[in-house]
């Protein structure tokens, strides 16, 4: 796959490391920035809220219990 | 079936930098949102703390959801230990900072003042918890004033034990006297299978003497 991609890249050596570290560049912001903040809520692995709190499904003023 | 293996091989290591990549940015990238909604949300609450009637009284009707509530410090930690409290925990609330659970008891107040941080994650404003001790100070500043809650105790238990931020922890139904405050976090670090709760009771406050 990648060297396909190597081959693929036009001129020298020195403008196809200057593409390559471009692409991978590209790649990491994409992933950063749209990716990632997509895929962290769905995750979740650290989640400090106790489960299924009532106080917190519904907005009464009184805390849990009769 | 060289060049399958081959490119079975590199799309393996791919994605194992992904995934590196996908740690680095929960455990430090997702911070940097949570410091720019702490300052934003910080110099809000100031403001309105500024502004607001003197002598007026905090109430969680006045702080809408996903807004800041109080500033808790945990001088154990440091002086630059300081969040905004955000008012609620859903997972938008909580990305801000540590969240109040909404129809909890306000700071100072007879009750149980329950809030709910990131260990990890979003700036992990809880990280250090597990090492409050009994007697360590935890100071919560609303816009009435300083509320100085020492811990009491630290406990382990399920995610589903919500009995924690009653108003008598573990005792739901019963009428509560003490001044609380609960903190609850993930258990263990990078996990979300038990909580870890630290509770603490108001050992003393001090009205706000300015505005600001």
């Amino acid at each position: 796959m990648y060297a396909l991609i190597w081959r693929l890249l036009p001129g020298g050596w020195q403008t196809k490391t200057a593409i390559a570290a471009g692409l991978v560049l590209l790649a990491a912001v994409i992933l950063w920035y749209l990716v990632f903040p997509w895929a962290e809520p769905k995750i979740q692995f650290d989640h400090g809220v106790m489960n299924g709190n009532p106080a917190t499904t519904t907005p009464a003023p009184t805390p849990p219990g009769p | 079936m060289r060049v399958l293996i081959r490119g079975l091989g590199e799309l393996c290591i791919t994605a194992g930098l992904v995934l590196l990549l996908f740690v680095t940015y929960e455990l430090w990238g997702t911070g940097r949102y949570t410091h720019e909604q702490q300052d934003k949300l910080g110099k809000e609450m100031m403001r309105t703390w500024a502004s607001g009637p003197s002598g007026g009284k905090v109430t969680t009707e006045r702080v809408k959801l996903g807004k800041g509530l109080a500033m808790i410090r945990i001088p154990k930690f440091g002086s630059s230990y300081h969040y905004v409290v955000i008012e609620g925990v859903s997972l938008d609330d909580l990305r801000k900072g540590p969240g109040h659970y909404p129809g909890t008891q306000l700071p100072g107040e007879v009750g149980n003042f329950v809030v709910s941080g990131h260990r990890t994650t979003y700036s992990a404003p809880f990280n250090r918890i597990g090492e409050l001790k009994p007697g360590d100070e935890i100071d919560v500043d609303t816009r009435d004033g300083k509320y100085v809650y020492k811990v009491t105790t630290r406990r382990v238990v399920d995610p589903t034990d919500v009995q924690v931020t009653a108003p008598v922890p573990f005792h739901p139904g019963e009428r509560a006297s003490k001044r609380m405050i609960t903190l609850t976090t993930c258990h263990p670090m990078y996990s979300a299978a038990e909580r870890l709760i630290v509770f603490g009771e108001l050992s003393a406050q001090y009205p706000r003497v300015t505005g600001k």
